[in-house]
């Protein structure tokens, strides 16, 4: 084998923590990872968050983020140990013959500049190429990567442009000094699942076309598997597996991949319509306050006691506007909610406090939706108090119940938030909501800031929660995997409207509406070839029309 | 009290030094307030540890006794000002709208005024006694409060937190003092001890120019007043009022500064 491109050895990478009350001390952030890439080809590293796998890709480029050094082992490219390069190699080195894909195209951008400036800015500082030879390599890449009207994409700001274009016009600026390498960090993480097939299948034919090694950064196996040769599994720091795509996805030796690959299995049988609804929104248009444009449109939906209502959608298609009109934050401009038969007043100041208790809401954000300075035991409490007047050591046994029954032991409950991981913050917002005893809990994208491991037990809890408080959930969420996992009934909600609703079944069988088509398709399938299958059916059906 | 930075201990023990000397004036000072001891702006000597001032008194019992005076009015100002600004600030933030409008539009009004311009009017058409000192100075200086509250209220109050206690049913005084102040509380100590300092030397300012503390009770600022002449004799009783001020102020900000990093790190503090 002739000498890679890449070349990692036992890399270590610290940092130092700096824990309250306590001494500063070095913590070790990656330990013993090595792996090997070569010219042309694509090494997916996946894992949850905190597994090192942004900060093993950045150490391609022998830079540390925020106080991450890298204190051992060797990084070769191109037959350099980078890591003993001064300040002036590695200035050649970046941006040059290695650059960077970031998650959020939108903060990597300057707003004040246009695009066409800041992708041909890294091309000429490293003398790459002249003005008009950058210029013009930028365009075909604008062109290769399915941007609109190439001649003129540069001309605009980042402003001017959707998001998923923005993350395209990021490739290009990192492809254009021809690197031979690109880090790829989490680049369609950000984006809706339809506009993220779009950016998953440019950015691999730029890879092809190319001929650029990368490394891609990910949380999401199913994504890692279309785009790369390789795949490095990481956990804490340490590489549990590493193998080729095929060997990982269908094969997979560790308990901890098998894992990964098998998650989101978790099926439940829809029930059956009937029984008493909880909620009926009939015919909601509402818009906020000083524009004059409707956020939804003739919006009508209902849920029945003890189900689950999942209503999916891109951002901005007024799924969380609508838990806002459910809650009476935005009162409606036209239609009504009722509640268990009676009809809700449209905002929240003519609510008698058991409406409020009976509607209960989980936020996508469980760190900010928890006081940062009131412990779990406050947190649970306050509702126990303020529904039921509870006090005392009558309040601390029901904080108690409810911290078994959200499955985290009954030591968390003189903890603050900022003490818990992100899942068990996210089940003390779940205990929270089921202290007032609602009948229905809004479920905000309560996973979708989860890593998926944990994100599954969260589903399982709600799922459990559900059999034994006869509690009813709307299920708001952009992720179809969810949906399938714990809906009995759906509604598809696009620009404002409710294109498709129904029961699960209803919904998730042929023959579907364009958008439901579309977005069903995009949602990345643990399997490889997936994305060359689905463009390859959708370029068809275009041809057929 | 382990694992209390040095720095923080300095001003620790400087700041209680201060504290104590202006709380027990009467026993710590080893003349009278108004006695006269001595020649005019003697030296100092082993009986008059900073010498005396321009009529003859003890310049160390003026000090102390002075001390008193502007720490206590510079206290009670500060005290008035955080609890009307930070309650007015978060008020407004919480109500937003119409009535934030008319508050924070009210308050650019008296900001828009010097401070120094205004109080020296007010001060001129009103008795000069303590109490009405203390409320000129605590009042101007909510304005101050005032903003910075609102600020960093506006920011919390949209946070999920709050919104869920709203969605619970929950009054404006729990929205206000349970869920946006104990978050609001690092800011507002840090500018406390800011705040403090600058009460202290508009005390100061307000005595030097004859409309603050009257004679013959001593602050810092009139002893800087009576003994400002002596300066062009190359007499440096003028210039210890001016250090003590310095000393004062770097060591309750390094007490401010170490009770922010503590209640920011504590918990996590906001969003870590």
């Amino acid at each position: 084998m002739a000498d890679p491109l890449l070349k990692v050895r036992d890399l270590k990478i610290e940092a130092t923590a700096y824990p309250p009350g306590e001494p500063p001390q070095d913590i070790t952030i990656v330990e013993g990872v090595s792996f090997a890439l070569e010219k042309g080809r694509v090494l997916g590293l996946i894992g949850e968050s905190g597994a090192g796998k942004s900060t093993i890709g950045l150490s391609a480029m022998a830079y540390g983020r925020g106080g991450v050094r890298i204190t051992g082992g060797e990084v070769w490219v191109n037959g350099r140990d980078v890591l003993k390069l001064g300040t002036a190699g590695l200035r050649r080195l970046r941006g040059a013959e290695v650059s960077y894909v970031a998650q959020s195209a939108a903060a990597a951008f300057n707003p004040a500049r246009k695009i066409m400036d800041q992708v041909i800015e890294a091309t000429i500082i490293h003398g790459r190429a002249s003005r008009q030879a950058a210029h013009a390599r930028a365009v075909a890449l604008f062109s290769k990567l399915s941007l609109p009207e190439p001649e003129t994409f540069g001309d605009r700001y980042p402003h001017q442009v959707s998001g998923g274009q923005l993350q395209r016009a990021m490739t290009a600026l990192a492809l254009c000094p021809e690197p031979e390498l690109v880090i790829f960090d989490e680049p369609t993480t950000a984006l809706d699942v339809t506009t993220q097939i779009d950016v998953l299948a440019a950015i691999k034919d730029a890879i092809r076309d190319t001929g650029v090694a990368a490394l891609y950064i990910t949380h999401d196996l199913a994504v890692v598997a279309q785009v790369s040769d390789d795949i490095m599994v990481l956990q804490g720091g340490h590489q549990v597996e590493y193998g080729t795509a095929e060997q990982i996805i269908n094969a997979p030796r560790e308990d901890y991949t098998r894992a990964l690959v098998s998650v989101r299995s978790i099926r439940h049988e829809e029930k059956q319509p009937g029984g008493d609804p909880v909620l009926e929104v009939s015919n909601v248009t509402a818009r906020y306050k000083g524009t004059k444009f409707d956020v939804l449109h003739d919006v009508s939906v209902a849920l029945d006691a003890g189900q689950t209502l999942a209503v999916v959608g891109e951002s901005g298609s007024g799924k969380s506007t609508l838990a806002r009109v459910i809650t009476g934050l935005l009162p409606p401009a036209h239609g009504q909610i009722a509640f268990a038969g009676r009809r809700l007043s449209p905002d929240l100041a003519g609510r008698t406090r058991d409406d409020l208790r009976e509607v209960q809401m989980i936020y996508q954000m469980a760190d900010v939706a928890m006081n940062p300075r009131q412990t779990v035991g406050t947190i649970i409490g306050r509702p126990l108090q303020f529904y039921f007047g509870h006090r005392g050591a009558e309040k601390r046994r029901r904080v108690t119940e409810l911290l078994e029954k959200i499955e985290l032991g009954t030591g968390y409950i003189d903890r603050y938030p900022a003490e818990l991981s992100g899942g068990q913050k996210q089940r003390v917002c779940i205990a929270r909501a089921l202290a007032a005893e609602p009948r229905m809990i809004i479920c905000d994208e309560v996973t979708s800031a989860l890593d998926p491991l944990v994100a599954d037990g969260i589903l399982k809890l709600l799922l459990d929660l559900q059999k034994i408080e006869n509690v009813a959930y709307l299920f708001i969420t952009h992720d179809l995997a969810t949906v399938r996992a714990i809906a009995d009934s759906i509604a598809v909600m696009y620009q404002g409207r409710v294109v498709r609703y129904g029961t699960k079944s209803q919904v998730l069988s042929p023959p579907f509406d364009d958008y439901t088509d579309l977005l069903l398709s995009s949602v990345p399938e643990m399997k490889l070839g997936w994305l060359e299958e689905v463009i390859a059916h959708r370029k068809m059906e275009s041809a057929g029309h | 009290m382990r694992g209390v930075p040095v720095s923080a201990l300095i001003g620790f023990f400087f700041t209680a030094a201060y504290f104590l000397g202006a709380i027990f004036a009467p026993l710590v000072a080893p003349y009278g307030l108004a006695e006269v001891v001595g020649d005019v702006w003697e030296p100092a000597s082993r009986t008059h540890l900073l010498g005396t001032d321009s009529i003859g008194r003890d310049l160390l019992t003026r000090m102390i006794y002075g001390g008193r005076t502007t720490i206590f009015i510079a206290t009670m100002a500060t005290l008035l000002s955080f609890v009307t600004g930070s309650v007015l600030g978060f008020l407004a933030a919480v109500l937003g709208g119409w009535m934030d409008q008319v508050m924070s539009r009210l308050v650019d009004l008296l900001m828009s005024i010097p401070t120094l311009i205004f109080a020296l009017v007010v001060l001129s058409v009103m008795p000069v006694t303590i109490p009405v000192l203390i409320v000129v100075m605590g009042l101007l200086d909510s304005t101050r409060v005032y903003r910075l509250a609102r600020a960093v209220a506006v920011d919390i109050n949209v946070m999920d937190f709050v919104e869920a206690a709203r969605l619970r049913g929950e009054g404006r005084g729990w929205v206000i003092f349970r869920e946006i102040l104990p978050n609001a509380l690092s800011p507002l100590v840090a500018e406390m001890g800011l705040r403090f300092i600058f009460a202290v030397l508009f005390v100061s300012t307000l005595s030097f120019l004859g409309l603050g503390v009257q004679p013959p009770a001593a602050d810092w600022g009139g002893i800087v007043k009576e003994n400002k002449d002596g300066i062009v004799y190359g007499i440096p009783a003028a210039l210890v009022p001016a250090f003590a001020i310095a000393t004062l102020a770097i060591s309750v900000n390094l007490v401010a500064d170490w009770v922010l990093n503590r209640t920011t790190s504590l918990k996590g503090g906001r969003g870590g």
